[in-house]
């Protein structure tokens, strides 16, 4: 007495669910990312800024913590809501992946839940919403309480993501893996690089933001002070990560070259194993003819980077059955995009650095006018990133264990095909009016003495113990807002 | 060791879902109540009332899932695909009611997009939630432990009545929720929502503790056999009872006592599911034991849980207390 219409749409259209499932993961992971690569930084940022006004006393430095909270909240809550879709697609989507791994992986998600999200969560309605009730130093815990759960967050599903690039510390019965040894499983061979590579890139493309915001108020003249700090913060962090992020990322890639060899000969468009490889600079992989098109290479230099050695060698694409090849294209690419982009900040960086010795970091010149525009690089550099390991890896889930075919769920094309257009629909409008709103934002800039009531909503008296919490800050008490950053409601 | 780890984890999960359907269902139907109310400052109270809490309420659901994949992967990789479409339309309504919190804000004057997709999402939200229930409650084909049936085997009278019924009753959570937390006009409209809503409610109890037992020989028997029969009574007399106190505490202007009665209620609703499903994780097939994860990792996740989820618990009400208070109209944390 149950069934409707069991069955009624099923095989009028023939979709392949293995394609539409990797296009869904990959658009819906990919959105995802953006955001908490910034939360990550932006927590971080906002938690030192608390840390030196409560120090200094400054209140430039709380101007601009108040300031990024705003940006803050509105891409923590894409970042939520995006996440839970995740958490929930490897079921949907990736059903016998997840039988096969829950067993390994499924409490690295279980211990992400635990120990991150729910201290993020939690504590994000202080550090958001107790600006008016609870001292400051409150809220400058529960800033770094949120930041440290940002990084808890990446340590777990980083973790899991490793182990699917170098299963380790598992065994394999009857087609599902078992532990072994947890420890094995979590710092699997390319954690420790992954997890360095990666936040440490949430660190860089957050200082990118912030040097962009600050150049352009400047080169509008608008708030000299706040800008000043946001520059002078934002390139001393770009002058020490962006190098760091190279030599994390040439270690990294020494890795793979180990675990995933076929996923580095894709990356360098390195075909044929028995010569010394050169650096390729430029080409177009062409995987019928198996050579590069339109290469410009230098010479040995490959070998040497890879294998420090300049006559040295290592497998090329050719030595590999090609059933085993990633899209070489793709990965060839995006490898050079997110190289590029490091290339790019390591300069701007140390551009910034000496502009700012020889005092001239705040003139505004070509350097205010190109950094202004640069804050999506981190972004694609960090998607670019991500291309290069998750499609290096295919045609592999779980590296050399289960296939990418054979990890999808029994679920018809028709309603993958029909999600993933909702997916593109609804997140195109959701994440195109939120980037707006936080343009909005950053427009509006940091106003005033934003203190007494961000909204200029009226609120609650402090108590007395608040109050004094806060004139031992040095915050003028009473002082009334300058203009409210939102209008008063009502 | 075999035998009582996968029964300690469905306790665990049990709890999590409870806390998910009492924490994030006065959220959602903060935003189910949005549409009968007609005044901008009415909504932003009610908005508010809830603003530092939303988020963290949300994430007993992502315990819950990962939960389910850590102790139950069987059971997590079997019930995803046999909701595919339910699933997935509510995550995406989720999505929209969650942004909403903070878009609303930043778009004001001209925030009424976010309205819409704050009531919207949020009654999506609960309405698929209360479907994937009835679903489950009549149960998955499942054969060599994967999902068999077709994309909308969920689609059911039944399933859709249950929607509604998760809607109605997450009105009330909200409505009880703003009865406790806020004063004036939005104090009022509450008190007269909750009223309507405590009689869908129990409408829709009676129905669902009928219709199971009627369509379903296994549920019948569970309950109606003997002695089974003498122990499960109470379980209805005692709903019976709490909604009488919450209908009497709403007409004499108590404040808190129709928030707790609510809650007491859900959770005898719940125990009822739960008895009539145990130990079937997904019914009519597979048990807590057919799906449950290899011992070593529920035990390494379980140790972790022992000590985390204290503390979890601990300084959750550790912010809820630093918020504590009625919001008066015109307040917020904004
Ligand atoms: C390197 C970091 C990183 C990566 C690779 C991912 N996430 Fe993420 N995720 C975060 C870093 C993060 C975060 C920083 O912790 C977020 C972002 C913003 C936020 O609110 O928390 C978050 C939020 C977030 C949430 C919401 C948490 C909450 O309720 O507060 C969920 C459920 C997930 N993620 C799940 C996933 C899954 C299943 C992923 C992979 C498939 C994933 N995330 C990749
Ligand atoms: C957060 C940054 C990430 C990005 C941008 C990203 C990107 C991608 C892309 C582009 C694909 C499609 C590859 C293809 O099919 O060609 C993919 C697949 C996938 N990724 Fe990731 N990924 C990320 C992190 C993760 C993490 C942390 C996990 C798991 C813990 C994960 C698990 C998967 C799975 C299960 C698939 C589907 C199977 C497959 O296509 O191989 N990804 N991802
Ligand atoms: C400067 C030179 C850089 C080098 C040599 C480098 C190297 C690498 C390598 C070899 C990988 C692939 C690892 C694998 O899957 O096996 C990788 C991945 C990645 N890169 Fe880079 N990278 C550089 C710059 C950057 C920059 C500037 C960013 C972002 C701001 C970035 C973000 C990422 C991310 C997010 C991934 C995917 C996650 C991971 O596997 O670590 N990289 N990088």
């Amino acid at each position: 007495m149950f069934r409707l219409m069991s069955g009624a749409m099923e095989g009028a259209v023939e979709f392949d669910p293995v394609l539409l499932a990797r296009i869904q993961f990959a658009f819906t992971i990919s959105f995802h990312i953006i955001f908490p690569a910034f939360t990550i930084g932006l927590s971080a940022f906002i938690a030192v800024l608390l840390w030196l006004w409560l120090r200094t006393k400054n209140e430039k430095f709380h101007r601009l913590a108040r300031f990024w909270t705003k940006i803050f909240a509105v891409s923590f809550a894409m970042g939520v809501v995006s996440g839970i879709v995740l958490s929930y697609q490897f079921g949907t989507n990736w059903s016998r992946f997840a039988e096969f791994s829950g067993n390994v992986i499924g409490p690295l998600m279980g211990y992400e839940v635990l120990t991150a999200f729910y201290l993020e969560a939690t504590f994000l309605g202080i550090m958001l919403f107790g600006w008016n009730r609870f001292p400051p130093w409150l809220i400058a815990l529960s800033a770094t309480l949120v930041a440290i759960g940002t990084s808890m967050s990446a340590f777990w599903i980083l973790a899991a993501n490793s182990w699917m690039q170098t299963p380790a510390g598992h065994e394999i019965r009857d087609g599902i893996a078992y532990p072994v040894d947890w420890l094995r499983i979590i710092f699997n061979p390319s954690f420790p690089y992954r997890f360095a590579h990666m936040l440490n890139a949430a660190y860089l493309t957050t200082a990118v933001v912030v040097l962009a915001v600050g150049a352009r108020y400047l080169l509008a003249g608008r708030h000299p002070e706040e800008s000043r700090t946001m520059l002078r913060m934002a390139v001393g962090m770009i002058a020490v990560s962006a190098p760091l992020q190279l030599v994390i990322g040439d270690q990294h890639g020494l890795n793979t070259l180990e675990h995933q060899p076929v996923k580095v000969a894709a990356m360098e468009g390195h075909w044929n194993g028995r010569d010394p490889a050169s650096l390729v600079l430029f080409g177009i992989p062409d995987e019928e003819a198996r050579a590069n098109r339109f290469e410009v290479a230098i010479p040995h230099l490959g070998s040497l980077i890879l294998t420090h050695d300049w006559e040295g060698t290592y497998q090329g694409l050719t030595d590999f059955p090609e059933d085993q090849w990633p899209p070489v294209l793709n990965v060839f690419f995006a490898f050079r995009i997110m190289v590029g982009i490091g290339l790019l900040l390591i300069a701007v960086g140390f551009l910034g650095l000496y502009l700012w010795w020889r005092g001239r970091l705040f003139e505004p010149g070509l350097f205010l006018r190109f950094t202004s525009f640069m804050w999506p690089l981190g972004f694609i550099a960090i998607l670019a990133g991500w291309f290069v390991t998750e499609q290096g890896r295919q045609p592999w889930l779980v590296y050399g264990h289960l296939r990418t075919a054979d990890g999808i769920s029994p679920v018809p094309g028709a309603s993958v095909a029909s999600t993933l257009a909702l997916f593109v629909f609804i997140y195109g409008i959701v994440f195109t009016t939120g980037i707006y709103y936080i343009n909005r934002l950053i427009n509006r800039g940091p106003q005033g003495q934003a203190t007494a009531g961000a909204g200029g909503l009226p609120n609650r008296p402090l108590s007395a113990a608040e109050e004094a919490a806060r004139e031992a800050t040095g915050r003028p008490v009473g002082q009334g807002p300058g203009k409210p950053l939102r209008a008063p409601e009502g | 060791m075999e035998w009582y780890l996968p029964v300690i984890w469905a306790g665990l999960i049990g709890t999590a879902v409870a806390m998910y359907v009492i924490l994030d269902g006065f959220d959602l139907g903060l935003g189910i109540l949005f549409p009968f109310t007609r005044k901008e400052e009415d909504r932003d109270l009610m908005m508010n009332s809830v603003a530092p809490f939303w988020d963290g309420n949300e994430t007993w659901l992502v315990l819950g899932g990962a939960g389910l994949w850590v102790a139950f992967p069987t059971a997590y990789a079997v019930i995803m695909p046999a909701f595919y479409l339910p699933v997935i339309g509510m995550l995406l309504a989720l999505v929209l009611r969650g942004v909403s919190f903070e878009f609303r804000w930043v778009a004001k004057p001209s925030h009424r997009t976010w309205d819409i997709a704050f009531a919207g999402g949020s009654t999506v939200a609960a309405f698929l939630q209360g479907v994937i229930l009835g679903g489950l409650l009549q149960g998955i084909p499942v054969t060599e432990r994967q999902y068999a049936g077709g994309a909308f085997d969920w689609f059911t009278p039944f399933s859709i009545f249950v929607g509604f019924a998760v809607v109605a009753g997450y009105g009330l959570l909200g409505a009880t929720w703003l009865i406790m937390r806020t004063e004036g006009p939005v104090q009022v409209f509450a008190r007269r929502a909750a009223s309507k809503l405590l009689f869908a409610v129990l409408a829709a109890m009676a129905v669902v503790s009928l219709w199971t037992p009627l369509a379903l020989d296994r549920i019948a028997e569970r309950w109606f056999s003997l002695p089974n029969f003498y122990f499960l009574w109470p379980v209805p007399l005692a709903a019976a009872f709490v909604a009488y106190r919450v209908w009497r505490a709403l007409k004499e202007g108590n404040e808190t006592l129709p928030f707790v009665g609510t809650i007491i209620l859900f959770l005898l609703g719940y125990a009822g599911l739960v008895i009539s499903n145990a130990p079937y994780l997904v019914p009519p097939h597979l048990t807590f034991w057919d799906t449950a994860a290899a011992p070593a990792s529920q035990i390494f996740f379980l140790v972790g849980t022992v000590f985390l989820l204290p503390l979890v618990i601990g300084y959750t009400v550790f912010v809820y207390w630093m918020f504590r208070g009625k919001l008066a109209p015109g307040q917020g944390y904004h």
